[in-house]
């Protein structure tokens, strides 16, 4: 089994509870033992095999190799959409021009391998003051102000 | 021999590396052979060029010619549009670049 | 036509400044070319062969007067006074910087236009039918379902880093003028016991491994619409090939995966999104639809036409096609004179059109995927003012849907992944039938040129096409016969061993002699093709 060493330097949280404080396990292990509470997406697992356990899960680590490959969105809106509220951590290639949608398929935190200029990840955050689509945020889609 | 090609970062310009800069001239390229990747990295790195790659050429008439049809096109402009060309005035350059 | 309401507004605005930043970022050093190009891609913004070349948006091709005029503008100040227009019904700039990028497009923005998401791994631009709201034969005008859906994919959260780029069209009329089944989503409006519903076709497009796109869904209801695109892109996106980019386009999965087993997830896939809420309430379509009520069209408008020009009558003949109202024709501005660079116009033409347009056609343009310009309600009466117009810039060829209405894409005069020259083919071809006189005997005959595998010229799509490719560093071109983008889609074949440059021109009217000889009565060149097969052109090319 495979274990995934956290270095915290680059970890950014929009959650207020504590971090889970042991390794993720990937997503094989976690549905072959009980006691895991965190487990680590890759982009070829499929996010739906989690959906029975999500109540002992307290932190979904998704994993991006490569900016470019975008799995792991659909991954997080999943989990989301099937109702998981713990953390849920974009790690690996993660950039800053990414973090909004990321953010928008509900990723609440972010453990890029480089870490993200903040004043860059303000701006990117606070970029697009409207949306045309409803995700797994909880912002309001253009369409829905409109027809209030 | 091997020259050594990019664009501009800023304006995107096709320009060729003289052994001390970068023109936007083919004539002024220099062999570049075994040093190509490092004064790529180097050059990229500093942003005097975007996205350089090292070609084959032969000598023609005293200038570097490319060896393939794309880079001499770069070099050049679009054949269809002569006067947009960096040699809008000269009747030949078609035949140097087909 | 659409307006941008201020939330329109403010998303592109915004998009200015993000890109603004991000060129800066890029200028200063904080962001490498690899990190920078997926997001200048999805800015439209490529490194072509001479420069950065910018490909801005026009929704399903549609535009009026003033982002006509604006886009004229824009060649002038930032380019060198032209610009493309291409085969997804958009323009390029082909000699822009990147340190006017971001000042390019706040000039769109003031005229509710915009270069988001015109390349990169993400939806593209949503095309449609160029006569959509004039012909005779839509159900309905498909415009305001491409709006919906042009809102609905526009910094999409979920789908801006697909396996590779997405290219949806929205027709809504059995003659299919925008090669609907040959793109990644091809939606039909249709009208079922009184009802309209969308036909969702998946998986076609041409490029390396051309596909004509199986129907998924033939009625899925419109206050299902977003929903059930949302439920077809997650499945690529999901599971989409990334192993290799040549393989990663949605034709493949569905080709792999087969049709029936796509559909079945995303039919599992829409059932669970169902319970989401991502579907715009219908007051939102009809909202949209508002935009698209006709113009005030006159009634009983003269519909007889002075004849006596014979050079005018020609153009009425070839240029002109039935409108839905009587009185009015939609007319064709051919950016194909002979000899000329086919799409290009220049910044004065691009004038003179808006001009026209807002003289003669209630304000609106629309280019098509043939890289013409569409009048789309023009009256009768107004054809032989706007003809002399057109014909004094050098706008007024007759020749829609002739040989000498080529499409040609870039090629290696400008596009750095071309293997061969388009233009300079397609400027011979047209010079020969120009000269040789049988453009009129060979009536519809739709030719397609593309510089390499990639297939922006639609070379698969030609009743002839033209594929350039690289043979050990010269020039090479294939011959292919028997496409078709419309309803009756085909996929075009190889003839044989390819042609050097001046070869391919004669090949193509030796295939023309043959259906010359070979027609039987109405019968167009693909018709005999597909009659007669492969075979007596082959002799004929090959001897």
């Amino acid at each position: 089994m495979a274990d995934f060493v956290s270095d915290t330097d680059t970890l950014i949280r929009y959650r207020e509870d504590e971090p889970v404080d042991h390794a993720a396990v990937t997503v094989d292990s976690f549905l072959d033992q009980s006691n895991a509470s965190a487990v680590r997406v890759e982009p070829g697992d499929d996010a739906r095999e989690l959906i029975p356990h999500l109540e002992r899960l307290a932190l979904v680590e998704v994993n991006f190799p490569a900016f470019g490959d975008g799995r792991g969105y659909s991954s997080a809106r999943l989990l989301r959409e099937a109702g998981y509220e713990g953390e849920l951590r974009a790690v690996g290639d993660v950039l800053v021009d990414q973090v909004a949608y990321m953010r928008r398929c509900g990723f609440d935190a972010f453990e890029p391998d480089t870490a993200l200029n903040q004043d860059d990840l303000e701006t990117a955050l606070s970029r697009r003051p409207e949306v045309y689509q409803p995700a797994a945020d909880s912002r309001t889609p253009i369409w829905a102000k409109r027809h209030a | 021999m091997r020259i050594l090609t990019g664009n501009d970062l800023k304006t995107g310009a096709v320009t060729w590396w003289t052994g001390s800069d970068w023109s936007l001239h083919v004539e002024d390229a220099v062999d570049v052979t075994g040093s190509e990747d490092e004064i790529a990295r180097r050059e990229e790195s500093a942003r005097r060029v975007n996205a350089p790659y090292a070609i084959d050429a032969t000598m023609d008439e005293g200038s570097p010619r490319p060896s393939h049809i794309k880079d001499r096109v770069r070099a050049i402009g679009p054949t269809v549009r002569p006067d947009l060309t960096l040699k809008p005035a000269d009747p030949d350059i078609g035949n140097w670049v087909i | 036509m659409y307006k941008y309401d201020s939330y329109d507004q403010q998303m592109v605005d915004a998009r200015v400044e993000e890109f603004r930043d991000q060129a800066r970022r890029r200028l200063e050093g904080k962001l490498t070319e690899d990190q920078f190009k997926p997001l200048r891609l999805m800015n439209g913004l490529y490194l072509q062969l001479h420069a950065y070349m910018l490909r801005v948006a026009i929704p399903y091709g549609t535009l009026d007067s003033r982002q006509m005029h604006a886009l004229a503008d824009i060649a002038d100040k930032y380019d060198r006074g032209y610009g493309h227009f291409t085969t997804r019904q958009n323009i390029q700039y082909n000699w822009i910087k990147l340190e006017d990028a971001a000042d390019i497009l706040a000039d769109l923005a003031k005229v509710e236009m915009h270069a988001i998401q015109t390349s990169g791994n993400c939806i593209r631009n949503i095309s449609s039918d160029h006569f959509a709201g004039a012909a005779a034969d839509e159900v309905v005008d498909p415009r305001p379902y491409a709006e919906l859906l042009r809102q609905w994919s526009s910094f999409h959260p979920e789908f801006s880093y697909l396996p590779r780029k997405f290219k949806i069209a929205v027709i809504a009329s059995d003659t299919d003028r925008a090669a609907m089944r040959l793109h990644d989503i091809g939606i039909q409006i249709v009208e079922r016991d009184g009802e309209l519903g969308a036909a969702f076709y998946v998986g076609g497009g041409m490029g390396r491994t051309p596909m004509i796109a199986p129907c998924i869904n033939p009625f899925v209801p419109l206050d299902q619409l977003v929903t059930y695109a949302e439920a077809c892109l997650r499945v690529y996106n999901r599971h989409g090939r990334r192993d290799n980019k040549y393989k990663a386009r949605i034709k493949i999965l569905v080709h792999e995966m087969g049709a029936e087993e796509y559909t079945r997830q995303v039919e599992a896939e829409f059932a669970h999104l169902l319970e989401q809420g991502v579907e715009p309430p219908f007051a939102e379509l009809e909202r949209i639809r508002t935009y698209f009520e006709d113009p005030l069209f006159e009634a009983d408008l003269p519909d007889d036409i002075d004849r006596s020009d014979p050079d005018f009558a020609l153009w009425v003949d070839r240029n002109t096609v039935a409108h839905k109202a009587d009185g009015y024709v939609s007319a064709v501005i051919s950016l194909k004179p002979v000899g000329g660079i086919p799409g290009d116009a220049t910044a004065e033409q691009m004038h003179l059109m808006a001009d026209l347009a807002r003289d003669y056609s209630f304000d609106e343009l629309r280019v098509m995927h043939t890289q013409n310009i569409v009048l789309p309600h023009v009256r009768k009466a107004d054809l032989h003012a706007l003809w002399s117009a057109l014909d004094d810039a050098g706008l007024g060829s007759p020749n829609l849907d002739t040989v000498e209405d080529i499409i040609a894409c870039p090629g290696l005069d400008y596009c750095s992944l071309a293997n061969a020259r388009s233009i300079p083919v397609a400027q011979q071809i047209s010079e020969r039938f120009a000269a040789n006189g049988k453009t009129e005997a060979l009536g519809q005959l739709k030719l397609k040129i593309s510089g390499c595998i990639n297939a922006c010229g639609h070379h698969h799509a030609g009743h002839i096409g033209i594929l350039g490719v690289d043979k050990k560093g010269v020039e090479n071109y294939q011959l292919l016969l028997g496409g078709s983008e419309a309803e009756d889609v085909s996929l075009a074949k190889i003839t044989g061993p390819g042609f050097d440059e001046a070869g391919i021109v004669d090949a193509v009217e030796t295939a023309a002699d043959v259906y010359l000889r070979e027609r039987q009565d109405g019968e167009r060149f693909l018709d005999t093709y597909r009659r007669i097969g492969m075979t007596p052109f082959k002799e004929a090319l090959y001897g």
